[in-house]
């Protein structure tokens, strides 16, 4: 097979090379931070970060550990290239998005470095399909500077918990309030929309809560409409991590299990919404 | 002009509602030609809409009961009609649970082909559904421009693949570009290409056989590698996809190099032609 050979003789010239059995692990994660069109992907030796940002107010992160790969090789101190994550989605799944039983979509990905093509070699039953998507000049992406030195309040639930609360959120509302406090209402999630305004309260003991470490009573808003992409991560994760700095600023961490049993996490950061001073409204 | 037709057999039933599904998912309005022996569905798009030409054949005996048709004159014993097709896909709806189906030839008011559907009923009243789908009597001088098209003389005949795998691979393909290179060769490798600025997609299938003897091609002289060509409008490609609910017992794609692919399908006793132009 003369792609075959095309691609062993290549092998040496390429800086980044990662073969997975199953391409779903890659494209579920991918998935979930599927909120723009275009994506930086970082990539070290220890695994891939591909970021999504939107209105310098909300940035994705989804990190797939090297250990993800059944083969993952990075010639360089790191890589960094910006890529179509839509035509990367559409790629990926080929062969089709839903899984067929007994059916696995095998990949090989691999880049050569500045201004090359990322390369994806996609086989299913002995059908291949190779893929070349141009790479873009990787753009500076957002340091939020968010350090777990600063985390005032944290909390940790079963994703259950949140999702139907996540997906029946109303829309008409500009804001998601969010409330966390040592104190009664330890955990609370609020809407102000044209119906009224709806609170949503965790108890502390709840058996949903993992972990609750609240120290100081925040009340934070958050643009809903920047929220609301992150629903895609929650759906797919079992675990949530939220936590708040001493600037208001959220972290949403979602613990994902892939169909291997592995875990990967995808991070959602979001700036608060700003206070508007009484004298200019 | 008479046509009155009968089907009770189930297995029959379900394969007739199964053909017009499909064919209501390949062409929005089509012509029905009934003849004496067999019922053909077709299509012959202008070419400022595409190109794409259908044609559906079945042997009326495989599926009807009783078939008495008369043409309009004893040395044209034939009658075209045209209908919205997905008016006769939804007629059909409910002959899932039905006993028997009636297809005839009414004028009530306004040409209509009738489709009676004669339900179970547990009771002894029994049950019909009765759809009048509105056609149009096309006359005897149009006929000329609905012959069977002639298949023009392939460079490169390969059975297809599994539709269902080229199907969502066209699906995904479609979402990226408009149009499609399908080439293939008689060595039984058949590719599936876009190129935009952005992204370059190949999908190749291997070992797919070739009807075409070695030793015919040879004397052709053409080489076994040798790929023959058509760059296709991607949504016309994938609407003959999506219209393939059945796995067909025989699939064979023809390629006229930069002019034309033609599918042949053989779905049990039906035969299937699609064609597709290649862009200009």
């Amino acid at each position: 097979m003369p792609l075959l050979t095309q691609q062993i003789q290549a092998e040496d010239s390429y800086s980044l090379v990662a073969s997975l059995d199953n391409v779903r692990n890659l494209s579920t994660i991918l998935k979930a931070i599927h909120f723009q069109d275009h994506a930086t992907c970082f990539a070290t030796k220890n695994g891939i970060k591909v970021t999504v940002e939107k209105a310098k107010c909300v940035q994705a992160n989804a990190f797939i550990q090297a250990g993800i790969f059944q083969e993952f090789v990075v010639r360089e101190e790191s890589l960094t290239f910006r890529i179509n994550l839509t035509v990367l989605l559409d790629c990926l799944s080929i062969f089709g998005s839903s899984p067929t039983p007994g059916t696995l979509t095998a990949l090989r990905m691999c880049y050569q470095g500045y201004g090359y093509p990322l390369m994806l070699f996609l086989e299913e039953g002995g059908v291949v399909t190779v893929c070349k998507i141009n790479t873009q000049e990787p753009e500076e992406t957002l340091d939020f500077d968010f350090c777990s030195t600063n985390v005032i309040n944290k909390i940790i639930l079963q994703s259950e918990g949140l999702r139907e609360a996540f997906s029946e959120l109303d829309m008409t509302s500009e804001v998601l309030q969010i409330t966390m406090s040592p104190d009664k209402p330890y955990f609370r999630l609020s809407t102000f929309g044209n119906a009224g305004s709806a609170h949503l309260d965790y108890p502390k003991d709840s058996d949903l809560m993992e972990a609750f470490h609240c120290n100081q009573t925040q009340v934070n808003r958050y643009k809903i409409s920047l929220l609301k992409p992150s629903t895609k991560a929650l759906v797919l994760s079992c675990k949530v991590s939220i936590r708040t700095d001493n600037r208001g600023f959220l972290s949403l961490q979602y613990m994902i299990r892939n169909e291997d049993g592995q875990i990967s996490f995808v991070e959602y950061y979001c700036c608060p919404d700003e206070e508007v001073p009484e004298s200019e409204s | 002009m008479k046509f009155r037709a009968k089907i009770v057999d189930t297995a029959c039933l379900n394969h007739f509602t199964r053909i017009s599904n499909m064919i209501a998912k390949l062409a929005k309005t089509c012509t029905l030609r009934i003849s004496p022996e067999k019922l053909n569905f077709i299509l012959l798009d202008k070419v400022a809409n595409g190109g794409v030409s259908m044609w559906c054949e079945l042997e009326q005996e495989n599926f009807f009961s009783e078939f008495q048709m008369e043409g309009i004159s004893a040395e044209n014993n034939e009658i075209y009609v045209e209908l919205v097709s997905e008016n006769l896909s939804r007629a059909l709806k409910t002959t899932q649970n039905a006993r028997a189906l009636k297809i005839k030839l009414t004028n009530k008011h306004f040409p209509c082909l009738t489709v009676s559907v004669e339900l179970f009923s547990v009771s002894s009243s029994s049950r019909i559904v009765t759809h009048d789908i509105p056609i149009k009597v096309i006359p005897r001088k149009l006929w000329k421009d609905l012959q069977e098209p002639t298949v023009p003389d392939s460079d490169v005949s390969i059975y297809l693949p599994v539709l269902k795998t080229m199907k969502s691979v066209v699906e995904k393909m479609k979402n990226i570009s408009n149009h499609l290179v399908i080439e293939a060769n008689l060595n039984g490798e058949l590719n599936l290409k876009i190129e935009t600025e952005l992204v370059c997609v190949t999908t190749h299938f291997k070992d797919l056989g070739s009807p075409q003897l070695v030793s015919d091609s040879a004397s052709q002289g053409r080489n076994v590698e040798q790929m023959a060509e058509v760059c296709i409008d991607i949504k016309k490609l994938l609407q003959f996809l999506a219209g393939q609910q059945v796995n067909p017992t025989k699939a064979l794609c023809n390629i006229v190099n930069n002019r034309i692919v033609h599918f042949d399908l053989l779905l049990e006793d039906v035969s299937l032609q699609y064609f597709i132009p290649a862009l200009s």
